[in-house]
C-alpha cells in the first residue's frame, strides 16, 4: 500500500480552521501521509500541525458549494474545517478517514519519525529477570529461578525464566498452569517487603461447569497455609470493558454541551457514572493495599484475562505503597512492567480469591500479560463505530493516579502534565512506547530499533521539567486516599502549565475531560506564580550565579516539604 | 447557670461520622456556660459554641450509651455517645436550653471579653467608616448627595441613617418613593462607579399592585438614571423569578411597570426566595451527610438539592450587573421583595466584580459592613440568632459567599483573602461572639448600645490576617475597576467541600498546597529580612568602605538562593569582607590573619537574624 493512493487530494487553499476558545486561522490545508498541516495566510506565520491517527471521527456536512469537516480527535480536540469546493471537501474529509485508520502497525508515524535529538534503540529498557530475581533474593529466601517454561510449555506468554516459590516442584508448577485461560498463572506483581506479602495477578481459573477442581492447586495452598500466612478476599468491582467505554463517551458528550443547566450538567455526569468507576477502581486498589499491609496478607488480583482491570489494580496498589513508584523515573518502570511489558514473572502459589468480573472483552489475539493498547486505545470517545475491544481502562488509571494527586499534592514526582502526555500517546503517538498488543508483536515489528521511544523523549532535559511536579518531596508512607464521592473530582481545571507541544495547536488547558473547551488562563497564570513561589525566581537564580555564588542553589522550599507534608495532622495515609 | 445540671461527663465517646472502621475517641465531655468541650484522651479540644448549635437529638440508646448528635450552623456534626442515659438526658436538656435564646442580653457578645480596653473596643468599632467608603467611591459629587432624610430612622426603620441619592431627588420625592416601597425601602445609593458614573442602587419591591403609579417613585427613578450623564437608559433588575413578582401583584405589591417609567429597561433574573434556599441546603446536607454515599448518589443528590443552581443564578445576576455598569455605563437598580436578601447578594457581588477593593481583606470587611450590615440583611433571623421563627432562617449569607469562593477558585491571584478568611467570617456570622452581625438593622444595633457592650470581628481578623492571605495574590492581576468577568458555564460550579465538610477531616485532602506556598512564602520574607539586617550589621562594623558594601547589596538583591541554606552559607558565601589594606580572603586559607575571624565567630554566636532563622523553621515544623 502506498499513502499516496489515500490522499485523494493533497493540498487545499482558503481553508478556515476553528477551535473552541481559540481564534480562526484561515490557510492553505495539505495533507501529508501522517499529519494534517494548516498554513495560515497571508503572512504564513503559523502553522498548525495535527498527526492524521488522532483523528477519531470526521463528520462531513457539504452545503451549496462549499463544505465543511468537524474532527473529533481522540485527545478530545475538536476542529473545524471550512473547505471551498464540495469534491476537495469530500476528498479531504475520506483522505483523513482513510489515513486515520491505517491497520498496519509498521505504516504508523512512530515507524517514520526520526526525532532530530533521539537516537533510536534510546529509551528502550527491557527487564532482566535474573537482575530483578537478584533484588528479590536480597529481600526474601521463598523464591527461586526455575526454567520451567523454558520451552514456553507451561505457559506461551510468560518468558522462558520464571521465580517460582522454592517449596515448589516445576511438574508442580506446569500441571496448575493448566488451570489458568491461557496458562497465565498467578504472577508476583508486587513484593511487599515490609511485611513479606505479596500481591500477585493472574487469568481466571478454568473450573468449568463441572466445577473442576486442580490437585496441583490446592496442594501448593496446603504449603502457603503451612507457612502460616493469611490470605485475603479481594472483592473486586466489576469495571466491564464495554460499559466502560460507554461511559466515556458519554462523559465526553457531556462535557461538550455548550451552556448545560446546572442540574442537567450534574445529570448527565451522574449518568455518564464515570466517577463510580473512578471511584470503584481506587477503593479497589486501596483494599488490597490495606491487606497487603495492614492486614499482612498477600492478595491474588484477576480479571478474566489479566490485561485490563487487573492491571489498573495492581499499578494502583503499587503507587499507593511504594515511595518508589512515585518518582518520575518510577512511574516509567511502573507503566513499562504492570502496563506494557511481560513482567519477569515470579510464580507462586497462593489461594485463589474472588474474581474481577471483567466483562466481554474479546481475547487479544496474541494474549499476553501487557496491556493491548492498540486494541483498547484505537477508537476514543468519538468514534462512531464503538467497537467491542475498545475500553479506555488506561484513561481511567490515569484519571485515579490524578485523584492521587489531587489528595496527595506532594507525593508524587510528576505532574498532570505527564497524565496528559501519556494519554495523548496511548491514543496516537509519534512514538513507539505504547504500539502493539503484547510483546510478541512488538518483536515482530522491531519496534526497539525502528522506532524512537517516548521514555527517551521524556527524558531530554528541555522536556522533563514540564512533568516534574514542583511541589514534589519524597514521602515514604503509602498514600491513603478518600474514597467518599466528596473527595473524588472529576479531573478538570486544575492549573496546569502551557503546553507548547510539538505539532499540535496551541489548546486551552482544564484538566482532562474539559481541557479543549474552556480556556483558563487565569489558572495558568497563578500555576506560575505558584511555581515561581516554591521553586525561586529562575532568573535570579541564574543571576545570583553568575555573579559567583558558590555552589547550585537548591529549589527554595525543599527542604521544608517534608515538615509541612508530614506536619498536615492524623490524616490516613500520614498518621 | 440554671440550665446546667452536669458540668462533666466522663468516658463518653466521640465518633469519627465518615469513617468506615467506626474508630472513636473516648474523653471527658465539660459543659460550660457558653461551651461544650470534649477532651480526649491525647488532649485534643474540641469546642463547640453553644449558639452554633443547631439541632440537638437524642438517638435510641445502643449496648454503648445513649448516643447524642448535635448538628451546629457552621456544619460541624458531632456523634457522642454517653455511657449513662441520666447524663445524656441532662446535657440533652441543658443544651436545648442553652442553644436557645430568648434575648439579645444573653448572647455570647455581651459575656465575651477579650481583654481590650475601652479605647481600644471604640477604635475597633472605628475600624470600618461607611462614609470614608463613600468617600473613596467619589460621592458626594455633582450628581450625588449625603441625605439626611433617613437621620432619624423616620423613613426607613432598616435603612442606616445617612443615605446616599440623587442631587435632583428632594425631601418629598424621597418621602413619596419611600411609600410606594415596600417597608418603605426607597432607592438608595449602593456603589458608585466614578469611571463609568454610572451607580448601582437598591430598593424594595413597588407597592404598585395591578395599576398603581406613584409620581414620587418615577421622578426617583428618573433623577437616578439623570445623574448618569454617560447613559440616558438604566436597568431595574427583579432579581426574583417572574412567577413570584407576578404573584405579590396579587398583595399589592410587584414589580415595575415600563409604561410608567421613562427610560427603564427591565429585567427579571430568577432567584428564589429564602424558603426554596433553605430546604435546598437542607437536601444538601442530608446528602452529603450520608455515610457510604455512592458516587451516583452524591451526584444525584447535588443536582435535586438544586444548590449548585442557585448559586449560579446568583452569580449570574452580579455578572448581569457588573456588565451593565461596566460595559453600558448604565446605572442599575437592584431589588428584590424587601431588598435585604437576594438585593444583598447581587449588589455586593456585582461590586466585587466590578471593584478590585473588594478583594482586598478590608475591602471586603467594607462590603459587608455596606450592603449586608447596614443596609439591614437580617441577619439575626436568618442565621436564628435568637429562638424564633424556623420559617425566617435562611442561608442567603451563606450562598454569598459561597458565589466569593467560587470567584476565588476562577481567579487564584485576584482575592487579597482565602477561603479560610471566608469560612471564619460564617462562623462568626453565627457565632454570636462579636456585636457586628446581632440585630436585624442599624438601628436595632443602636439601641442594644453594641458598639460600648460588645466588641467589633474586623480588628480581630485584621490581627490574625496572615492567616487569611492568599499567598498567590496579585495587586497588579487587574488594576482599580477594571471587570472581572467570570465564566458562569454549569462545570465551574462545585461542591464546597471546605464549607460543608470543613470538620471531617478524612473528606480533606492530606496535603495543602495552600500552606506549604504560605509558609514558603513567609519563609522567603523572613530571610530577606534576615539578609538585610545581616547587611547592616556589616555596614555598621565596616563604617569605612562603603563602597564594597554597595556592590554586595546589588548581589543579595536577589535572595531567594541564599535563603535556603543554614546559617553556615553565610560564612562560606560571604563575598570577602573590606579590609583596608586590600588583604583578600580566600576560602580555606587561613582566616586568623585578618578581620574575617572575628566576623565568622561573631555569625556562628547567638545572632539574633540566625536565630530567628531557625524559628522559622521551627514555626513550619508545628
Amino acid at each position: 500500500m502506498e499513502f499516496s493512493e489515500l490522499i485523494k487530494t493533497a493540498t487545499v487553499e482558503d481553508v478556515l480552521l476553528s477551535r473552541q476558545g481559540l481564534p480562526d486561522v484561515r490557510g492553505t490545508l495539505c495533507i501529508t501521509s501522517h499529519h494534517l498541516l494548516l498554513s495560515s495566510r497571508p503572512r504564513g506565520d503559523l502553522e498548525l500541525w495535527l498527526l492524521i491517527r488522532n483523528v477519531d471521527a470526521v463528520e462531513k456536512r457539504v452545503c451549496g458549494s462549499s463544505g465543511s469537516i468537524t474532527l473529533r480527535c481522540k485527545d478530545l480536540k475538536v476542529l473545524q474545517l471550512e473547505i471551498p469546493g464540495t469534491e476537495e471537501c469530500l476528498n479531504v474529509a475520506s483522505s483523513i478517514e482513510a489515513l486515520s485508520s491505517v491497520d498496519s502497525v509498521m505504516m504508523l508515524y512512530p515507524f517514520f519519525h526520526r526525532p532530530p535529538s533521539l537516537r533510536l534503540r534510546q529509551g528502550w529498557h527491557p527487564c532482566a529477570p535474573e537482575r530483578l530475581f537478584q533484588q528479590l533474593a536480597a529481600q526474601t529466601s521463598r523464591w527461586r529461578l526455575s526454567a520451567v517454561n523454558r520451552d514456553f510449555s507451561a505457559c506461551p506468554s510468560y518468558p522462558p525464566a520464571v521465580i517460582v516459590p522454592a517449596a515448589v516442584a516445576d511438574d508442580t508448577v506446569a500441571k496448575a498452569a493448566r488451570f489458568r485461560q491461557g496458562g497465565r498463572f498467578p504472577v508476583l506483581s508486587y513484593f511487599h517487603a515490609k511485611n513479606g506479602t505479596a500481591l500477585l495477578r493472574s487469568s481466571q481459573p478454568l473450573p468449568g461447569p463441572k466445577r473442576r477442581r486442580c490437585l496441583e492447586d490446592e496442594q501448593l495452598l496446603g504449603t502457603v497455609v503451612a507457612e502460616g500466612e493469611d490470605n485475603a478476599t479481594t472483592p473486586l468491582s466489576p469495571c466491564r470493558g464495554r460499559p466502560l467505554q460507554e461511559s466515556f463517551a458519554r462523559l465526553v458528550e457531556a462535557c461538550g454541551e455548550p451552556a448545560p443547566s446546572v442540574e442537567r450538567w450534574l445529570g448527565r455526569l451522574d449518568s455518564s457514572r464515570w466517577l463510580g468507576h473512578v471511584k470503584a477502581a481506587l477503593s479497589t486498589a486501596c483494599l488490597a493495599a490495606q491487606c497487603l499491609d495492614r492486614e499482612g496478607c498477600s492478595v491474588l488480583v484477576h480479571g478474566a484475562e489479566g490485561t485490563d482491570t487487573t492491571l489498573l489494580v495492581t499499578a494502583l496498589a503499587q503507587l499507593i505503597l511504594q515511595p518508589a513508584c512515585r518518582t518520575l523515573e518510577g512511574f516509567q518502570a511502573l507503566l513499562e512492567r504492570e502496563w506494557i511489558q511481560v513482567r519477569v514473572v515470579f510464580v507462586m502459589w497462593r489461594r485463589v480469591r474472588v474474581p474481577a468480573h471483567l466483562g466481554a472483552l474479546t481475547q487479544p489475539p496474541h494474549g499476553q500479560a501487557g496491556h493491548p493498547f492498540q486494541l483498547r486505545c484505537a477508537r476514543s470517545a468519538a468514534s462512531p463505530a464503538r467497537g467491542k475491544r475498545e475500553a479506555p481502562v488506561f484513561l481511567l488509571f490515569l484519571d485515579c493516579v490524578w485523584q492521587l494527586s489531587r489528595q496527595f499534592p506532594f507525593s508524587l514526582e510528576f505532574g498532570e502534565q505527564l497524565l496528559l502526555t501519556l494519554f495523548d500517546n496511548a491514543y496516537a503517538s509519534a512514538y513507539g512506547t505504547f504500539l502493539c498488543n503484547s510483546e510478541k508483536e512488538r518483536r515482530l515489528c522491531r519496534l526497539r530499533e525502528r522506532t524512537p521511544s517516548l521514555w527517551a523523549r521524556l527524558e531530554q532535559p528541555e522536556e522533563k521539567h514540564k512533568y516534574l511536579n514542583p511541589l514534589y518531596s519524597h514521602n515514604p508512607l503509602p498514600l491513603w486516599p478518600c474514597g467518599q464521592p466528596q473527595g473524588i473530582q472529576l479531573w478538570h481545571a486544575i492549573p496546569v502549565p502551557e503546553r507548547r507541544a510539538q505539532l499540535r495547536p496551541a489548546p486551552s488547558l482544564a484538566g482532562f475531560f474539559l481541557r479543549w473547551i474552556r480556556p483558563c488562563r487565569h489558572l495558568d497564570e497563578a500555576w506560575e506564580e505558584m511555581r515561581r513561589l516554591v521553586q525561586g525566581d529562575k532568573s535570579s537564580l541564574e543571576e545570583g550565579e553568575g555573579k559567583g555564588r558558590a555552589g547550585p542553589s537548591p529549589r527554595l522550599g525543599h527542604g521544608t516539604h517534608a515538615e509541612t507534608g508530614t506536619g498536615q495532622g492524623p490524616g490516613v495515609g500520614l498518621g | 447557670m440554671e440550665h446546667i445540671r452536669t458540668t462533666k461527663v466522663e468516658q463518653v465517646k466521640l465518633l469519627d461520622r465518615f469513617s468506615t472502621s467506626n474508630k472513636s475517641l473516648t474523653g471527658t465531655l465539660y459543659l460550660t456556660a457558653t461551651h461544650l468541650l470534649f477532651i480526649d484522651s491525647s488532649q485534643r479540644e474540641t469546642w463547640i459554641l453553644h449558639h452554633h448549635i443547631a439541632a440537638v437529638e437524642k438517638l435510641p440508646l445502643t449496648t454503648s450509651g445513649c448516643p447524642l448528635v448535635i448538628q451546629c450552623k457552621n456544619f460541624r456534626i458531632v456523634h457522642f455517645v454517653v455511657p449513662r442515659e441520666r447524663d445524656c438526658h441532662d446535657i440533652y436538656n441543658s443544651l436545648l436550653q442553652l442553644s436557645r435564646t430568648a434575648k439579645y442580653e444573653e448572647l455570647y457578645a455581651f459575656s465575651y471579653n477579650p481583654k481590650q480596653n475601652e479605647s481600644e473596643q471604640v477604635k475597633g468599632w472605628q475600624l470600618i467608616d461607611l462614609a470614608e467608603e463613600y468617600k473613596r467611591m467619589g460621592v458626594p459629587n455633582d450628581y450625588w448627595q449625603l441625605s439626611d432624610a433617613n437621620r432619624d430612622y423616620k423613613i426607613c426603620e432598616t435603612y442606616p441613617r445617612e443615605l446616599y441619592v440623587p442631587r435632583t431627588a428632594s425631601k418629598p420625592i424621597i418621602v413619596g418613593s419611600s411609600k410606594f416601597r415596600s417597608k418603605g425601602r426607597f432607592p438608595v445609593l449602593s456603589y458608585y462607579h466614578k469611571n463609568k458614573e454610572a451607580a448601582i442602587c437598591r430598593c424594595s419591591q413597588p407597592l404598585s399592585g395591578f395599576s398603581a403609579r406613584c409620581l414620587e417613585d418615577e421622578h426617583m427613578l428618573q433623577a437616578i438614571s439623570k445623574a448618569n450623564p454617560s447613559n440616558r437608559y438604566m436597568y431595574v433588575m427583579d432579581t426574583r423569578p417572574k412567577l413570584n413578582a407576578m404573584a405579590n401583584r396579587a398583595a399589592g405589591k410587584g414589580y415595575e411597570n415600563e409604561d410608567n417609567y421613562s427610560n427603564i429597561r427591565f429585567q427579571f433574573v430568577g432567584i428564589e426566595n429564602i424558603h426554596v434556599m433553605r430546604s435546598s441546603l437542607q437536601k444538601l446536607l442530608e446528602v452529603s451527610g450520608t455515610r457510604g454515599l455512592s458516587v451516583n448518589d452524591f451526584l444525584s443528590g447535588l443536582e435535586n438539592s438544586g444548590w449548585l443552581r442557585h448559586i449560579k443564578a446568583v452569580l449570574d445576576a452580579a455578572v448581569f450587573l457588573a456588565k451593565a455598569i461596566a460595559v453600558e455605563s448604565a446605572s442599575v437598580l437592584v431589588h428584590c421583595s424587601d431588598g435585604w436578601d437576594r438585593t444583598s447578594q447581587v449588589c455586593s457581588l456585582g461590586a466585587l466584580l466590578l471593584d478590585s477593593y473588594y478583594r482586598t481583606i478590608k475591602g471586603f470587611m467594607v462590603l459587608i459592613e455596606k450592603d449586608w450590615i447596614s443596609f439591614g440583611h437580617k441577619f439575626s433571623d436568618r442565621c436564628c440568632q435568637l429562638d424564633g421563627d424556623p420559617k425566617e432562617i435562611s442561608p442567603v449569607f451563606t450562598q454569598f459567599l459561597e458565589s466569593v469562593w467560587n470567584l476565588t477558585e476562577q481567579f487564584p491571584q485576584a482575592f487579597e483573602y482565602n477561603e479560610a478568611f471566608l469560612l471564619q467570617i460564617h462562623e462568626h456570622v453565627h457565632s454570636c461572639q462579636f456585636g457586628n452581625f446581632l440585630g436585624n438593622c442599624q438601628k436595632e444595633r443602636e439601641e442594644l448600645k453594641l458598639k460600648e457592650k460588645t466588641y467589633s470581628l474586623w480588628p480581630f481578623l485584621l490581627s490574625e490576617q496572615k492567616k487569611y492571605q492568599n499567598p498567590l495574590y496579585n495587586p497588579d492581576f487587574s488594576p482599580e475597576l477594571t471587570l472581572l468577568e467570570p465564566n458562569t458555564v454549569s462545570f465551574n460550579f462545585k461542591f464546597w467541600r471546605n464549607m460543608y465538610h470543613q470538620f471531617d477531616r478524612s473528606m480533606h485532602p492530606r496535603q495543602s498546597v495552600f500552606n506549604l506556598i504560605m509558609n514558603t512564602s513567609e519563609q522567603n520574607k523572613q530571610l530577606e529580612e534576615d539578609i538585610k539586617e545581616l547587611e547592616a550589621k556589616i555596614k555598621q562594623r565596616n563604617g569605612r568602605s562603603d563602597v564594597v558594601l554597595v556592590k554586595e547589596q546589588e548581589q543579595t538583591a536577589h535572595p531567594a538562593p541564599v535563603a535556603l541554606k543554614s546559617p553556615p552559607c553565610f560564612q562560606k558565601e560571604q563575598p570577602p569582607l573590606p579590609v583596608n589594606d586590600a588583604v583578600r580572603t580566600i576560602e580555606g586559607s587561613n582566616t586568623a590573619d585578618n578581620r574575617y575571624s572575628e566576623l565568622v565567630s561573631e555569625f556562628s554566636k547567638a545572632e539574633p537574624a540566625v536565630v530567628s532563622l531557625e524559628y522559622g523553621v521551627a514555626r513550619m515544623t508545628c
